[in-house]
């Protein structure tokens, strides 16, 4: 798929690129300059990071921070170890049952916890984690994704590495650890990334299960923040969105390629 | 591990309590996802069920209803509105951000001058959260002081109030939600696009074919599969996507910009109705697995092709 590309549809690619990105831009621009120059974009409008000094004093962002990278933490080593056990289980055993409990298991692709909100609050508020960091997490740290993707990467080990392995006296864990992880590191990179981004992102349920600043991650913190009706202006809001999404914009421009891989990876897997 | 190991020397001899040992292996490692799985999708999926024949009385006590709570979600209007809302939603944001993936993953396929700039530039806003857009959206759609209507001013027409509007609401998301997902779509297709074989393109240029009668009767249809699984995709998220409800509308104005799981979100946290919130999450439920049977009819032969 490398034919000639028309001029035509050169400037057509570029515009459409350029309306995508304006969004983003505008964020920047208002984020960057004085409240004034909100709406008005002159070229000599003063540069400022002031925006940001006033929304990181008027909300604890500095806590939010935290709540977020502890969250995203404790969700990407749970679904790490957990997805990979059960996907060693579903692509190197062969059990009765094993078809149903797969089944069951991609029944969460479809019926994701997002859904579930009211039963998982109930069953949230029965394990007495109200209003935790924990709380956010637990729905999440079974993912079928996961299962699946780790599972069909198991899948194309070589049988003669894990038989060597086998000879040598290494029992299942061992040749999990010593075999198949390692193999799998290129779909451990790809799950990460997607990971990380969405639960960076949530925002329905970790609004619906935390009510105070000490476990609020950031998207929450912002939309406490950000509603209109707290009569804070458009540049600190923007300030603040920009903070919120700074982190995984900047991971995103660095590591642009392995998103856009491991994003490719893990949907036609 | 030698003990294991020994154990696994014998077992291979004795077929039978080989195959038990698998078994009683492959539940342990299956355990700890099992519980979780368990405990936060297959309950809850029968605990909603069970719930949306009940109603809990102030007194904290449950009482069996049977249908009563479904006969109400019938007779609510807002319920309605939702699911309408949720279809024209669905409708609105689907084949548009596909056309445009598909648009935009054939433009980043090509040795075109600039690809990665395009390629960042089209992917950027599937990794913002959605609130943060909902934010950067929100100030192009208010009334006077927006840069929507600072255009219009251009143009010397007076302030709208896009979203305090119905009529004008619910397009006004739509198209903030086709800017955020295009990029997500455009990756399958890009995929897909590149394990595509050239020879076919090769053979149509050869043959003197035009660049869309190749894309119309070639490229496109072998691209079938692709569409089919994004779409699907598409229709889950379209059911999912609610954040932006809070920050922008609230749902309204009046019910406009409602979708279902809003409504849901509503009923159970704002009305504190968990009883009427999980007959209607049945309903979700219902459409979601609906869906779930599409894609695993799908899936299933996909995965049998590898």
């Amino acid at each position: 798929m490398n034919g000639r590309t028309h001029p035509l549809e050169a400037i057509a690619a570029w515009l459409l690129a350029l309306l995508w990105l304006a969004p983003l831009v505008y964020a920047f621009w208002s984020a960057l300059h004085p409240a004034a120059y909100a709406t008005s974009f002159s070229l000599s409008a003063p540069w400022t990071l002031e925006n940001f000094a006033r929304a990181w004093d008027q909300a604890p962002f500095g806590r939010y921070y935290i709540n977020t990278v502890v969250l995203v933490v404790i969700i990407l080593i749970g679904q790490l170890i957990l997805s990979t056990l059960a996907a060693y289980a579903f692509a190197r055993f062969t059990f009765r049952g094993s078809g149903i409990a797969f089944a069951l298991v991609l029944l969460q692709l479809m019926i994701m916890p997002d859904v579930l909100i009211v039963e998982n609050y109930r069953m949230i508020g029965k394990l007495g984690l109200l209003d935790t960091i924990p709380a956010i997490a637990l729905p999440y740290l079974a993912s079928a994704f996961g299962i699946f993707l780790l599972r069909q990467t198991f899948k194309s080990v070589p049988q003669e590495l894990v038989e060597a392995a086998r000879v040598e006296g290494a029992g299942p864990l061992q040749i999990l650890w010593k075999v198949y992880v390692p193999l799998a590191r290129p779909t451990y990179v790809a799950f990460g990334l997607v990971s990380v981004s969405y639960h960076w992102n949530n925002f329905l349920w970790p609004l619906i299960v935390t009510n105070s600043v000490e476990s609020r991650p950031l998207t929450v913190g912002l939309a406490v923040f950000g509603a209109p009706e707290t009569g804070v202006d458009w540049s600190i809001i923007t300030a603040a969105t920009v903070m919120t999404m700074g982190p995984l914009l900047i991971a995103f421009l660095l590591f642009q390629r392995q998103f856009v891989q491991s994003f490719m990876r893990a949907g036609i897997r | 591990m030698t003990d294991q190991a020994a154990t696994m020397s014998v077992a291979a001899r004795r077929p039978k309590s080989h195959a038990w040992w698998n078994a009683v292996n492959a539940w342990l490692l299956l355990l700890p996802a099992a519980v979780l799985l368990i405990a936060f999708t297959h309950y809850p999926i029968l605990a909603t069920i069970r719930h949306s024949f009940f109603i809990t009385r102030r007194n904290g006590t449950e009482v069996f209803v049977g249908l009563e709570s479904y006969h109400a979600m019938a007779a609510d209007p807002i319920f309605w509105k939702a699911l309408v809302n949720n279809f024209w939603f669905a409708l609105g944001t689907i084949p548009t951000s596909i056309a445009l993936a598909l648009l935009m993953a054939i433009w980043v396929n090509r040795n075109m001058r600039g690809r990665g700039f395009l390629r960042l530039a089209f992917f950027t806003p599937t990794v913002l959260p959605m609130i943060a857009v909902a934010n950067i959206w929100l100030f192009f759609y208010t009334p006077d002081y927006g840069l929507l209507d600072q255009l219009r001013g251009v143009f010397g027409l007076a302030g709208w109030n896009w979203l305090g509007d119905p009529s004008t609401v619910m397009g006004c998301l739509v198209v903030m939600v086709i800017w955020k997902e295009a990029g997500f779509f455009m990756i399958f297709y890009l995929a897909a696009l590149q394990q595509l074989s050239p020879d076919l393109e090769e053979a149509a240029a050869v043959e003197g074919a035009s660049r869309w009668y190749t894309f119309r009767r070639i490229t496109f249809p072998l691209l079938m599969p692709t569409t089919l699984f994004v779409t699907i995709n598409a229709v889950i998220n379209s059911f999912k996507l609610v954040d932006h409800l809070v920050i922008m509308t609230k749902g309204g104005p009046n019910n406009a910009s409602t979708l279902l799981l809003y409504y849901i979100y509503e009923v159970a946290f704002t009305f504190q109705d968990s009883a009427y919130a999980a007959t209607l999450t049945v309903v979700l439920l219902v459409l979601l697995s609906a869906v779930a049977l599409i894609k695993f009819g799908y899936l299933d032969r996909r995965i049998h092709y590898q």
